[in-house]
């Protein structure tokens, strides 16, 4: 018997074993993300937001934060799972055995990045049910909900992969997450519209590419972001895309995973 | 019958200039158990490498089961396992998972029965619910071949399997590879052990700096290697080897101080006793008497210089 096109006990056996590796810490890993944003809604919502003017929000400062929470918490999960899976193999030497299975580039990236994708999403979904205790939270299209939350774990997950193959160490692993996305997501309007900015931050902040993500996922909330939606699905569209292209070479020339 | 793997102009030269493998060709037989012996570093895992797709060869091309390893790498894959030199486990997996989910990773549907076969023929069924890092490290080189033979390979890679084993778990993982050949599946192993390969193998192939130098049957390549030699320190220095010794050829040695002796060790008459008689009848005393016999490093020696030779 051979393998026919499309290997997909081997992608399911990579998909189940990263999902079981989140199943044994599974109540870590989803208090963390509950009190994180239980702690957000303290400090944000109560605290500072019953001083902010949220006029032109058009929303309560409680339910403003909810989409980018979500957004913060799942560009650190997809990298943080999807690095560590690849990275793992890699620093153990088991890695040897899915390069040496039958298996494309293709299916060992959707094992490694499907795992991935789906623990962030169940994460940030709790996210959402934890805010709903505190705030009102509507969504208005669901399904671009839905939508943009699938595209932007998948991009995330996959950057994440591409993390966890160049890192060379542990703590290289952390540098990303730590110096660029989380910096990046806090001004990024994850807690503010970008209108409120003064000139030229405002500006400045449109160089910022996770601007438009937050602005996106927000607008399928409440029909209103800082950007166009059609711009922010184009430059996710885009992100990913990239994302492709450095896999697509990670295992042309074999980087990092085979001389 | 066409040969299980066949190798054609194999080279591989690493990014830092470093040439691992030079220009090999080899054809490994159906059912056969094939040793690679050579130093450390003299390309052998490099060569594995290669056949089960971790390494990307600089030149050459290499079929397994009659399916090109680059273009028809799933197939030709689905037909190998591999057992590496290191012991690289999941150490919190326990026995069961870790087996089966190279079983799906090589893209087989699952087979419960397969996996009990293979766990108890290789003493772990008592271990499958274990986790990898309570086991000893005999037990994990187990470990590491019940997941090559998950997914019913044709062709089976043990890279230095008795590495860092003792000698009687040695004897164990000889016995296996037997047991393994027995049931169909053609064996290369790699060691740098001499009587390893003597002990197990249909034929040997010797690499040195990523040449493959020799290939041969075990039986003549160890008549070969069955030279041994006699060295006598003699009692008084000799100038000339005695025309009465001249039926054994002996050299002399250490300014006329040594008689070398060689002979055949698997030979039923070695003439040891004859020689020692003659010696005696013509009073030529020694105060001490050594037996060496050649070791790997001398046959690298001695095939390196018959090569330069010619």
């Amino acid at each position: 018997m051979t393998v026919g096109r499309f290997n997909r006990h081997g992608v399911w056996a990579i998909y189940a074993f990263e999902m079981h590796r989140f199943f044994r810490t599974i109540w870590t890993g989803l208090a963390t993300p509950v009190i994180t944003t239980s702690l957000y809604f303290v400090v944000f919502g109560s605290a500072i937001g019953s001083r902010m003017n949220t006029s032109d929000l058009g929303v309560p400062y409680g339910s403003f934060i909810v989409p980018g929470l979500m957004m913060l918490s799942l560009f650190n999960e997809c990298i943080f799972n999807a690095s560590f899976g690849i990275h793992m193999p890699r620093f153990t030497g088991t890695i040897y055995e899915p390069l040496s299975a039958p298996l494309s580039p293709f299916e060992i990236v959707l094992g490694y990045v499907g795992a991935a994708a789906t623990k962030a999403m169940a994460v940030s979904l709790v996210i959402l049910l934890t805010a709903n205790l505190f705030v009102e939270v509507q969504i208005l299209h669901p399904f671009w909900m839905v939508a943009f939350l699938v595209l932007i774990a998948a991009t995330f997950c996959l950057f994440g992969f591409i993390v966890g193959i160049w890192a060379k160490g542990f703590e290289q692993l952390q540098i990303i997450p730590m110096l660029v996305v989380t910096p990046l997501t806090f001004l990024g309007g994850a807690f503010y519209s970008i209108h409120m900015l003064p000139e030229p931050f405002k500006t400045a902040t449109l160089f910022n590419p996770i601007v438009y993500l937050i602005s996106g996922f927000r607008w399928t909330f409440y029909g209103k972001g800082d950007v166009s939606v059609g711009i922010s699905l184009a430059m996710t569209g885009l992100f990913l895309l990239v994302c492709l292209g450095v896999i697509w070479w990670i295992f042309r020339t074999g980087y990092r995973l085979k001389s | 019958m066409d040969p299980v793997i066949s190798i054609r102009g194999l080279g591989k030269r690493y990014a830092g200039g470093h040439e691992a493998l030079k220009n090999v060709d080899l054809d490994i037989e159906r059912g056969e158990i094939f040793a690679l012996l050579g130093p450390n570093g003299a390309g052998k895992t490099t060569l594995i490498s290669i056949v089960c797709g971790i390494v990307t060869p600089s030149e050459g091309t290499v079929t397994a089961a009659g399916h090109d390893i680059v273009a028809d790498y799933r197939a030709a894959r689905t037909k190998i396992g591999l057992v590496p030199q290191e012991l690289h486990t999941d150490a919190f997996e326990p026995v069961w998972s870790t087996v089966s989910f190279s079983r799906g990773l090589f893209g087989k549907p699952p087979n419960p029965a397969h996996i009990e076969r293979v766990l108890k023929d290789l003493s772990l069924w008592d271990k499958r619910k274990s986790k990898i890092k309570e086991l000893s490290g005999g037990m994990k080189r187990r470990v590491m071949i019940a997941k090559a033979l998950a997914h019913e390979p044709e062709i089976l890679f043990l890279d230095e399997p008795t590495a860092g084993v003792d000698v009687e778990l040695r004897r164990d993982m000889w016995e296996l590879v037997r047991k393994l050949r027995e049931s169909g599946v053609t064996i290369i192993l790699t060691t740098h052990y001499i009587e390893e390969a003597e002990e197990m193998a249909d034929r040997i192939g010797v690499i040195r700096k990523g040449e493959l130098i020799l290939v041969e049957e075990k039986h003549a390549l160890m008549e070969k290697l069955g030279k041994k030699q006699l060295t006598l320190a003699l009692s008084e220095p000799m100038d000339a080897v005695p025309d009465a010794l001249a039926e054994w050829q002996l050299d002399l040695r250490s300014g006329g101080n040594e008689l070398v002796y060689t002979f055949d060790a698997n030979a039923e008459r070695n003439g040891i006793p004859s020689l020692l008689r003659r010696m005696s009848d013509l009073g030529i005393g020694f105060k001490d008497l050594a037996t060496h016999q050649s070791s790997l490093e001398d046959i690298f020696v001695s095939l390196v210089s018959e090569g330069s030779a010619a």
